[in-house]
């Protein structure tokens, strides 16, 4: 069992209040992802829960009962950090059993724990090296072996990929995604990837200055974002806003419309401009262009390749049922 | 950074050595402040009363006072100066390729580990005598007339074997900040046209910045109350009283431990006075 | 330097240092070397360097006058007792230092590095009564408490900055993984901190072992260590070249064998942690 809620949480440092009070619930197995740019307070808000930090304010309950004041070991949690910090003294194994140790558990039962967690993360050749001779990825499947032994009420995850290289990270999304599915365990996962957060998450916090912007599948984040912060975070490549007359005309302050939804012709279109940049993904095109009044420069997706090269005057037709509508606090209008 | 939790046990955890230097310096101090105000004489009559400001005035104005206090701190910058610009040569010599470098280094750190009365002995006898000392032997080979090392330049021989023991310390750290230094720095400035008198200047010398002041801050410490030396040396004769040697002949020779406790003080403001100097910088650089 | 050295440079730079090298080590060469001469060739003019006829007697006389092994098992106990101790209870100290830092932490260990500045000489009386209060006088427990204090500050400060390299998500991650603080300073700090550890204790059984004060101060006969045992050599006896020199080596020969065995350890300590 896994339900974390928190009641008016407040974290300051001295003056400075990190997180305002706020209320958060992530039910029990559910995957919850925390995204936000640096210095949105995504990691103290984890740490906070990890017990690694004391509230300010406020309650964190775990299955309803009162944990603020309990050590982090109390809680029955389990942390994957972002250096991963294994015990570089200790073989794989003893890391491991690291936690089972500290909670006296019987040897054999260890070892037939130890035994199943290097089998389903691909260890078991590994065991009785040092974490100082694995590879970046393996350390990782350590640290994620070293959470899962204890069977934890929920994971903690914090940016557990940022280490890894761009291909690495994509293998090791799935095999978490992949974890999750298989323990069904709530999980709690920190990260400034909106892709990350996008691709894994059952629900998404997003976090700015300390405060919620928005919480939702991600979905539902991407199809009515509740502000233009969340609009321009996830989803990529982000978002155009478009000022002035041109979003007048739709009655609002700005309006937004996402790359993919925007048709290229080179013969009409109800905007003109100049193209740029264009970025050849082969799948896909990403042009930049350069000109349309309110939003210079906006970028636009084209499936497949496309015959314009730079300078080329281009004309835009965007598709006017996923327009995005924002009032002058930046507000989604309905 | 932390929780409630940690940051009690942190407090707990630190009392102990808190606790006890607080102690080793409280009990001593107020017995050593207690006494300076008192006439004590411990062979002839023990402690005989009050005796005000008395003891402190005749420490201050004794003739042997701040001559004392120039001779300590003329040995603490002396050695200071020998070995921070010793060191840095010789971490320079050290750092260039060459065979053996580890041999060397164990030749140059040598002299730390042996203990000051061992060295002043030895160099008090069998190099600076003036009959038998291979110095003297030295002097006569060149046909120059041997010199009376302790008596005719005793600071300087005092100076001398303080700084051959503190300058394997020195050379190490020296050495291992110059081995931190980004070697593209150094030919980032050579591709910008540097000379090598510059390079050292603008690039080494600030490098080394932060390691001189722990060399200067460490050997300050130690150097303020160097005793051995003299003790076996010139037991404080030939300008070679340090404030140090000068209190503890006011307390062991001639018996009179409230004048010597009087002199303890001004010991004590002395070295709060550098050690606020000293402070003020390595604070500033502690972090860095 | 990534660079390739001509073998002239290299052979250059060899000999100078070696040169360098070698005039830094002689006096203590030329110790050792007179230690094995007869008095009569210790002082022999002009010096023999080599050509001698090598002899153990002065080892033997100062070893028959002064009852040698009991001044080095004094000092064995006195430097080895005061480091451990002091770092059993630096340990906890440069962990709260280092992983729970405050405001204050830093004005701490500066005011804990100012009291090495105390004079010991102005506090020697006191200090002197007090052990004649506790008994402590020419005791090895007495010199063991006052030699700890004296380096404590040092210990604390050098453990310090080893345990700042540790990074603290390690610690956190022993936290989340259960373990008590006992059990994170007991399972996985100090085991980490190991090189570091060592380091600080051969740095300080140094010190301690090379300590000259409170050691002739304090001690009379039954405590004394090999400070006391060469500084008996001071006296006009000294003008025995060979035979101080033989009580030289001795009172020396512990911690440059033990410099020798552990000099990557010790070339880290000796620069108490400062630089990297």
């Amino acid at each position: 069992m896994g339900r974390i809620q928190l009641k008016q949480v407040k974290k300051s440092f001295g003056d400075v209040t990190v997180i305002p009070p706020l209320d958060l619930t992530i039910e029990d197995g559910e995957f919850t992802v925390f995204v936000g740019p640096s210095g949105c307070g995504k990691s103290t808000l984890l740490r906070l829960i990890a017990g690694l930090e004391d509230t300010t304010d406020g309650v964190i309950e775990i299955d309803g009962k009162d944990a603020t004041a309990l050590p982090p070991a109390k809680r029955s949690l389990a942390m994957v950090f972002q250096s991963y910090a294994l015990y570089p003294h200790m073989s794989v194994r003893k890391n491991i059993a690291f936690p089972m140790k500290m909670a006296g558990m019987d040897k054999a039962e260890q070892e037939r724990r130890i035994a199943s967690a290097a089998k389903a993360l691909n260890l078991t050749d590994y065991l009785d090296r040092r974490p100082g001779q694995l590879s970046g990825g393996q350390r990782q499947r350590v640290a994620i072996g070293r959470a899962i032994v204890r069977e934890p009420a929920a994971f903690l995850f914090d940016e557990p990929l940022s280490n890894l290289d761009a291909a690495l990270r994509v293998g090791m999304r799935m095999e978490i995604s992949e974890l999750h599915k298989k323990l069904d365990t709530t999980m709690i996962y920190v990260t400034h990837d909106q892709v990350e957060a996008m691709t894994m998450a059952d629900k998404i916090v997003v976090l700015q200055a300390g405060v919620i912007e928005q919480v939702g599948s991600p979905l539902e984040l991407y199809r009515s974002p509740r502000n233009k912060f969340v609009a321009g975070f996830i989803g990529s490549p982000k978002m155009n806003f478009i000022e002035g007359p041109e979003a007048a005309k739709h009655d609002a302050q700005t309006i937004g419309i996402r790359p993919e939804h925007i048709e290229v012709s080179t013969s009409e279109g109800l905007w003109q401009g100049k193209v740029g940049v264009a970025e050849h993904l082969g799948s896909d095109t990403f042009i930049h262009v350069h000109g349309v009044p309110g939003c210079d420069p906006m970028t636009v997706r084209v499936g497949g390749e496309i015959p314009v090269h730079h300078g080329d005057t281009v004309f835009l037709n965007p598709n006017l049922d996923h327009l995005h509508r924002f009032d002058a606090e930046g507000l989604r209008i309905q | 950074m932390a929780t409630q939790h940690s940051r009690s046990a942190a407090r707990l955890m630190m009392a102990p050595a808190v606790f006890l230097l607080l102690v080793w310096m409280l009990v001593p101090l107020s017995m050593t402040l207690w006494f300076s105000f008192r006439k004590y004489l411990p062979l002839r009559g023990g402690d005989l009363g009050w005796a005000g400001f008395d003891n402190y005035v005749r420490f201050v104005t004794s003739s042997a006072f701040w001559p004392s206090v120039m001779t300590t701190l003329l040995i603490v910058g002396g050695v200071l100066v020998v070995t921070v610009v010793l060191g840095v040569l010789l971490a320079i010599l050290l750092d260039q390729p060459m065979w053996g470098q580890g041999v060397v280094r164990i030749l140059v750190i040598a002299p730390f580990f042996v203990m000051p009365t061992v060295s002043a002995l030895v160099w008090k006898n069998m190099f600076m005598d003036p009959v038998n000392g291979l110095f003297a032997h030295l002097w006569k080979f060149f046909g120059a007339e041997p010199i009376s090392w302790l008596s005719e330049a005793s600071m300087q021989s005092l100076i001398m074997i303080v700084s051959w023991q503190w300058l394997p310390f020195a050379t190490l750290i020296l050495l291992t900040a110059i081995q931190s230094l980004d070697s593209e720095q150094l030919e980032a400035a050579e591709m910008d046209g540097a000379p090598p008198l510059a390079r050292f200047f603008h690039i080494i010398l600030p490098h080394l910045s932060r390691a001189i002041t722990v060399v200067i801050l460490i050997q300050t410490i130690f150097l303020l109350s160097i005793f051995a030396e003299i003790f076996v040396t010139t037991q404080g004769s030939f300008g070679t009283k340090t404030l140090t040697y000068l209190i503890f002949q006011r307390v062991l020779e001639s018996q009179n431990v409230g004048l010597g406790s009087a002199g303890g003080v001004y010991a004590i403001i002395l070295a709060n006075i550098v050690a606020l100097f000293l402070m003020r910088i390595v604070g500033k650089n502690l972090d860095a | 330097m990534a660079r390739a050295v001509t073998t002239q440079r290299k052979a250059i730079n060899t000999t100078l240092a070696w040169a360098v090298g070698l005039l830094i080590f002689f006096p203590i060469l030329w110790t050792i070397l007179t230690s094995f001469k007869t008095e009569a060739q210790a002082i022999s003019d002009p010096p023999v360097f080599l050509f001698f006829d090598w002899t153990l007697e002065n080892y033997a006389v100062v070893q028959e006058r002064s009852d040698y092994m009991r001044f080095l098992w004094n000092s064995v106990i006195i430097a080895g007792g005061s480091t451990i101790l002091g770092t059993i209870i630096a340990i906890p100290a440069a962990w709260s230092m280092a992983f729970v830092p405050s405001r204050r932490t830093k004005d701490i260990l500066l005011w804990m590095l100012s009291t090495k500045m105390l004079p010991a000489v102005g506090v020697l009386y006191p200090i002197y009564l007090l052990f004649i209060k506790l008994g402590w006088l020419d005791s090895r427990i007495g010199l063991v408490i006052v030699l700890m204090l004296i380096n404590l500050p040092i210990i604390v400060w050098m453990l310090y900055t080893y345990f700042r390299e540790i990074p603290g998500e390690i610690l956190e991650a022993a936290r989340m993984d259960g373990a008590s603080l006992r059990e994170e300073i007991l399972y996985v700090l100090t085991p980490m901190a190991v090189p570091g550890i060592a380091s600080t204790i051969l740095l300080n059984i140094i010190l301690a072992w090379n300590e000259a004060f409170w050691t002739l101060n304090l001690t009379a006969a039954k405590a004394a260590p090999l400070t006391a045992f060469i500084a008996s050599y001071s006296s006009p006896e000294g003008l025995f070249y060979a035979k101080l020199s033989a009580a030289s080596v001795m009172a020396i020969a512990p911690i440059l064998i033990m410099g020798w065995f552990s000099q990557k350890q010790l070339v880290r300590g000796l620069t108490f942690g400062a630089v990297k």
